[in-house]
């Protein structure tokens, strides 16, 4: 039963394997020769100032969060979308109910000023 | 390509009906809350405790009539048994709304939209918890509990504590649900089915399968997850900083209302489809059900404040509920939701004589502010000693009547130390819930910290009135409401 | 009017309770007068729907007279339940209604005794909770419900005679009242017991009457013996009957009306009432019967010897009651349960009259109550001596008053019934003549000659108001015409009483029982109780020798207390050691002090001192402080570092995993 599973083992090994070998690989090949401003952290080729763990600000997160949360809600749309014509007045009924709640929540967040950003 | 062929469910709406109502009543109340000038600022909370008392109304309306059965697909169980646990979490829900009105008074952040949207939504997962009859939705609904849940916790804003207990909570709380996931993909694997009919009756079609690594690890994983929710020890560490932390009317709620729909899940997930792989479990569940009971107690014997001491208890009481668990005959089981019954409501009593004791934006919690509370409030003092005398299950209160029942059946079904170690137990608790009637009585008022009720609302008069009544109601005439929680396990599915 | 009302009956007076005792303190603040509205009204619509139910009863046939109301199941357990019931039949309604009646009447008479009491409320909270236990007590349908109502009742007089409180001396009669009545009821619960489990092992699991008593030739005769009295100690309590009646006389510390109504009319009555009410047991059992007779008739004659000595109106009348309601069960055990129950009702009567006339007196005498001091209240107080007057006749059984009809009856059965004895009758007849004389003894001292009270209280002395002289008026009625209800055939009545009473006992109850479904078999004993008819003419001589002694009794009261008075003292002088032993009630209390209280005292303060406080304390406070110790230490878990917590978690879990691998 359980060698139904054995191609999701086969992937993990796989996608282990590639992630540690060519971290391995560019250890193992590239040539490590260090120079002050070579380990200094990239910041779009000028000299980076401060310290180098700067404070992001938690707008970002909320953003983000907020992102996620509705563009996770909007992928349910495409299956429903697939089998419309199949699922007839009985699946726009259900979506409908389910963008309401949506809106709500968008209204919510809107009215709650999370969507400005000062 | 593939085409599935869409078959429509023959949808039961009415068998939802409560939670289609608290779901629309929490949204309504959430957008009254960022519509500030269009209403009220007491509204969200009394639009709230409409739609918790039409939820009620639906839950008596619809009741349960017939055999048991299922619908949406499986989805959702109508029996008796989700009848009896739909009617408790809307009480409790109720009677929560009705002592957070009062609590507002106190904590502006406790009249907002939010929270009562929060409260009513932690409902709806309570009431699916017990109504599930899949896997997944039992998950999803544990999971809108609970994240509503840390979010209330947290809702005194302002207090580092309040903060800490939903942090810890959270935290937990995450760890505790990964686990009962977990026991449900061991569960699925074994049995090959997320419907809990079809994974009692594939059990018990393969009685091979009992000595199988898959459903023990599935049986440790899931107990342990619901341990969690149901403070059992040693899974209960998180019980006493949360509820102390958390906004009181939110303490009351998460002991009695997570507690019920727990429990519920255990019956639903582990005691009945389960029940063939039952006495492998006997040995652990005892030495479970002995700890539950004695650390609680022995731990509430020695704390000062009052929200401290009543998690202790309610971790104490989780115990004695755990002999229903492992006598599970179906009168235990009775047992088992009555006591729960009980429970919501001597609970939230206490919770909420506690929550009344407030003044602007502090509480009182130490034991030692009660002193002389029975002769400065002779009614308030009666009632919390209804409620204490209840949690100590002393007669004529529901409180003896519940562990009657569940004492009486762990004895029928042979575990007489067990019992006894349980009426020691009842023994050690009452000396901590009398402690606090003694002091409300016996002690003299200290002058400083004198207590002064603040507001008192008519609705946490009647929250109080109500819970005191029904107390001492199913103490005297216990029969109707144990035959009503009896009626409830025989019709399960 | 449907029966299903009964009801009502007691629910009025509950909801008189929770008005005035949950309410009654703000009530009185407003108006005063709520209180005793609320009150009376209640215990009147009480009277009102029973005189609608003893009418509609009155309207069916003799033996369709049997209805039975189940209101709800009180307690299921298995196969046993119990209902809250009440059972309509001639002897519940017989008793609600003088039960209610008087006590209505009483509770009237109470607002003027009580006006100037600061509990007033407290006052007709208790009285209201006494009619609602009483009620229950008469109209239950089984033996628990009646305990309850048996329970209540005796909690009630416990509260009432402690009711002033705040005086030692009435807590103490109090306390005394309910140890007392607790070692009666203690042998009535296990009688109760006795029965329910052996009629139990014959499958019949219930309490009952109607199903015991249908049942009851399942049992034993010896059982029967047993159970009967169990039964009849715990009435000894409740009826002060030898040897549990010492705490009637200091019962009297309460406030009148309660003597009068709770102390005299009715709670006293429930003995006689449940030996009634068992006939059914209390007839398969002669001996049993004789034991009750016994008891009752020399609790007669004992208790009057003590009423002839008595210096307190109260108590002389405390005796009195004692002495009548031994008549009550020598009448019931001699098989003339109708002529018993006759006697309650009179007594119920004359008895209420004397209490609330001595209340009156007392009321006007500024709380005095040792005749010694009283005297010519004949003149001021006009309607209580008239009222008085007529109550001393009726209980002295004179020719035409109801306590003639009543007594004499119980006195002819005594002599002529087959259980009965000349020696009943004789000791019944000498009690009977004690009872003329040391109430007209009363009389005399209180109401004749000069008065011989302070100056000061002499000016206060007034009539009664009006709430409490119309009660007397209506109770001096009822005592003079309340006798003829059963006046007998061989003085050319009809004896309604008995005609009424007879579906409920002996062979009446047989037929009464099968007809509501029992089974036909009913112990043949039972039959005995009938009574057989007999020729009149001795019944007239025993009648005419009785009435010619009281009057010669009464007479001798009049020579001793009004013309020569210096007489008694005389006499006391030369038998001072026979008066010393009646004066002291016969030294009852001091015997029953140093028999039984005393070594159980010391006993106790042996258990106090010894196992209490060194064994039992230090093992209880040791084990305390143990689990204090423990709670401590379990503590130091609780250390608010989360990871803390979660490894605990993974220990609970690491533990069950541990546990299905190795242990299983």
């Amino acid at each position: 039963m359980l060698a139904v599973y054995l191609p999701i083992l086969y992937m993990i090994i796989l996608a282990l394997l590639f992630g540690a070998g060519t971290v391995f690989l560019s250890h193992l090949l590239g040539p490590a020769r260090p120079f002050k401003v070579k380990t200094q952290s990239y910041e779009c080729g000028i000299p980076s100032e401060g310290a180098h763990y700067a404070q992001t600000p938690v707008k970002f997160y909320v953003t983000a969060l907020l992102f996620l949360v509705f563009d996770l809600e909007c992928v349910f749309l495409y299956p429903w979308a697939v089998y419309y014509r199949r699922l007839g007045a009985f699946g726009l009924a259900e979506m409908l109910i389910f963008l309401l709640i949506l809106v709500v929540s968008y209204v919510y967040v809107w009215k709650k000023g999370a969507l400005e950003w000062d | 390509m593939v085409t599935f062929k869409v078959i429509l469910p023959a949808n039961d709406y009415m068998a939802v009906l409560p939670q289609i109502v608290l779901v629309s009543t929490a949204l309504l109340v959430l957008m009254m809350g960022v519509f500030k000038k269009l209403v009220n600022a007491s509204a969200p909370g009394f639009t709230a405790l409409a739609g918790s008392l039409l939820a009620l109304g639906c839950v008596l309306f619809v009741g349960h009539h017939g055999a048991p059965s299922s619908t949406f697909g499986g989805m959702v169980l109508v029996d008796g048994f989700s009848f009896f646990l739909s009617l408790v979490i809307c009480i409790i829900i109720a009677l929560t709304i009705l002592v957070s009105l009062n609590y507002g008074n106190f904590f502006n952040c406790m009249r907002t939209g939010e929270y009562y949207s929060l409260l009513l939504m932690a409902g709806v997962g309570m009431i699916f918890m017990a109504t599930a009859g899949n896997l997944i939705l039992l998950f999803v609904a544990l999971e809108t509990m609970s994240i509503s849940i840390y979010a209330l916790t947290g809702f005194h804003k302002k207090q580092l504590k309040s903060s800490e207990a939903a942090l810890k909570y959270f935290l937990l709380g995450a760890f505790g649900s990964a686990f009962l996931l977990y026991g449900f993909a061991f569960i699925y694997g074994a049995t090959g089915s997320l419907d809990i009919i079809k994974i009692a009756g594939f059990i018990k079609t393969h009685p091979q399968m009992l000595n199988m690594k898959f459903l023990v690890a599935a049986f440790v994983l899931t107990i342990a997850g619901i341990g969690f929710k149901i403070s059992m020890v040693p899974f209960h560490m998180w019980t006493p900083d949360t509820y102390e932390g958390a906004p009181t009317s939110v303490t009351g709620f998460m002991a009695t209302g997570v507690k019920a729909a727990a429990f519920a899940a255990l019956i639903r997930v582990i005691l009945v489809p389960l029940a063939p792989m039952q006495h492998s479990w006997v040995t652990i569940m005892w030495i479970a059900a002995f700890l539950t009971m004695t650390v609680g107690n022995i731990i509430a014997l020695v704390q000062d404040n009052i929200k401290r001491m009543l998690a202790y208890s309610s971790i104490a009481h989780a115990g004695y509920i755990l002999l229903g668990f492992l006598a599970g005959t179906g009168l235990a089981q009775a047992g088992m939701l009555y006591y729960l019954m009980v429970y919501a409501f001597m609970n939230i009593g206490a919770f909420g004589v506690v929550a009344l004791l407030c003044k602007k934006g502090e509480e009182y919690t130490s034991i030692s502010d009660f002193a002389g509370l029975g002769f400065k409030y002779p009614l308030l003092g009666l009632v919390m000693s209804v409620f204490l005398f209840s949690l100590a299950g002393i007669p004529p209160t529901g409180g003896f009547m519940g562990k009657f029942y569940l004492f009486t059946q762990a004895l029928r079904s042979g575990y007489v130390w067990l019992v006894v170690a349980a009426g020691v137990n009842s023994v050690i608790s009452i000396y901590y819930y009398l402690r606090v009637v003694v002091v409300m009585y016996f002690s003299p008022q200290a002058s400083e910290n004198s207590i002064v009720l603040g507001s008192v609302s008519p609705g946490i008069v009647i929250a109080l009135a109500t819970a005191a009544t029904a107390v001492l109601v199913m103490g005297i005439f216990p029969s109707y409401f144990f035959s009503l929680a009896g009626n409830s396990i025989f019709s399960l599915m | 009017m449907k029966f299903d009302l009964v009801r009502l009956i007691p629910i009025f007076p509950l909801v008189g309770v929770l008005i005035n005792g949950l309410l009654g303190r703000r009530i009185v603040e407003k108006n005063k007068s709520l209180v005793h509205w609320i009150a009376c009204g209640a215990v009147g619509l009480s009277f009102l729907v029973t005189l609608g139910l003893f009418v509609k009863l009155l309207g069916l046939p003799a033996d369709k007279r049997l209805y039975d109301f189940t209101w709800f199941t009180w307690i299921s357990s298995g196969v046993f339940h119990v209902n809250i019931g009440y059972q309509i039949d001639p002897l519940s309604m017989f008793m609600c209604m003088f039960v209610t009646g008087v006590g209505f009447l009483i509770h009237v008479y109470s607002i003027g005794y009580m006006s100037h009491d600061e509990s007033y409320f407290r006052f007709f909270t208790y009285l209201n909770l006494f009619m609602f236990s009483m009620i229950n007590l008469i109209l239950a349908d089984n033996f628990l419900l009646m305990f309850l109502g048996w329970e209540g009742v005796g909690l009630c007089s416990y509260l009432l005679i402690s009711f002033w409180f705040s005086d030692l001396a009435n807590a103490v009669a109090g306390k005394k009242a309910f140890v007392t009545n607790r070692v009666g009821d203690f042998f009535f619960a296990v009688g109760m017991l006795v029965l329910l489990t052996h009629l139990g092992a014959h499958g019949v699991w219930s309490l009952k009457f109607n199903d015991v008593f249908s049942h009851a030739y399942l049992l034993p005769p010896h059982l029967v013996t047993i159970i009967c009295l169990l039964f009849f100690l715990g009435c000894t309590a409740k009826s002060a009957q030898i040897p549990l009646y010492i705490w009637l006389p200091d019962a009297m510390a309460g406030p009148t009306p309660v003597s009068a109504l709770i102390h005299a009319a009715t709670m006293v009555t429930a003995g006689v009432y449940f030996v009634a009410r068992c006939n059914v047991l209390y007839s398969m059992s002669p001996f049993a019967m004789h034991v009750v007779a016994v008891v009752g008739a020399l609790t007669a004659f004992f208790a009057a010897t003590i009423a002839v000595t008595q210096n307190d109106i109260k108590k002389v009348l405390a005796y009195s009651t004692v002495s009548q309601l031994g008549y009550m069960f020598l009448g019931l055990g001699v098989g003339a349960f109708a002529a018993g129950l006759f006697h309650v009702l009179t007594h119920s009567f004359f008895k209420a009259l004397l209490f609330l006339c001595s209340g009156c007196v007392i009321h006007a005498m500024g709380g005095e109550q040792d005749m010694r001091n009283m005297g010519g209240l004949r003149k001021k107080m006009p309607i209580t001596f008239a009222s008085m007057l007529i109550g001393t006749l009726a209980i002295a059984g004179l020719p035409g008053f109801s306590g003639f009809f009543s007594k004499d009856e119980i006195l002819w059965q005594a002599y002529s019934s087959p259980q009965g004895s000349h020696i009943l009758w004789l000791i019944g007849l000498l009690a009977a003549v004690m009872t003329a004389f040391y109430m007209f003894r009363l009389i005399f001292m209180t109401f004749f000659n000069e008065c011989r009270a302070s100056e000061e209280v002499q000016h206060h002395i007034h009539e009664a108001p009006k709430t409490m002289t119309v009660p007397l008026m209506v109770l001096s009625v009822l005592s003079i015409f309340g006798g003829l209800l059963g006046v007998p055939a061989s003085l050319g009545g009809m004896n309604r009483v008995e005609h009424f009473l007879h579906p409920v006992f002996g062979l009446g109850a047989g037929k009464i029982l099968q007809a509501a479904g029992g089974p036909s078999v009913i112990h043949k004993a039972v039959a005995q109780t009938a009574a057989e008819p007999h020729s009149f003419a001795l019944e007239y001589e025993l009648m005419l020798l009785t009435t010619l002694l009281v009057f010669a009794a009464i007479f001798a009261a009049y020579v001793l207390y009004v013309k020569k008075r210096d007489v008694p003292g005389r006499i006391a002088e030369g038998n001072p050691s026979f008066y010393q032993l009646l004066l002291n009630k016969w030294y009852i209390d001091e015997i029953y002090e140093t028999v039984f209280i005393n070594p159980l005292r010391a006993f106790s303060i042996f258990l106090w001192k010894g196992i209490d406080v060194v064994v039992i304390d230090g093992l209880v406070n040791s084990t305390a402080a143990f689990f204090v110790k423990c709670g401590n230490v379990c503590k130091s878990t609780q250390s608010g570092y989360v990871q803390r917590y979660a490894v605990s978690f993974m220990v609970g879990v690491f533990g069950l995993i541990a546990y299905f691998m190795y242990v299983r």
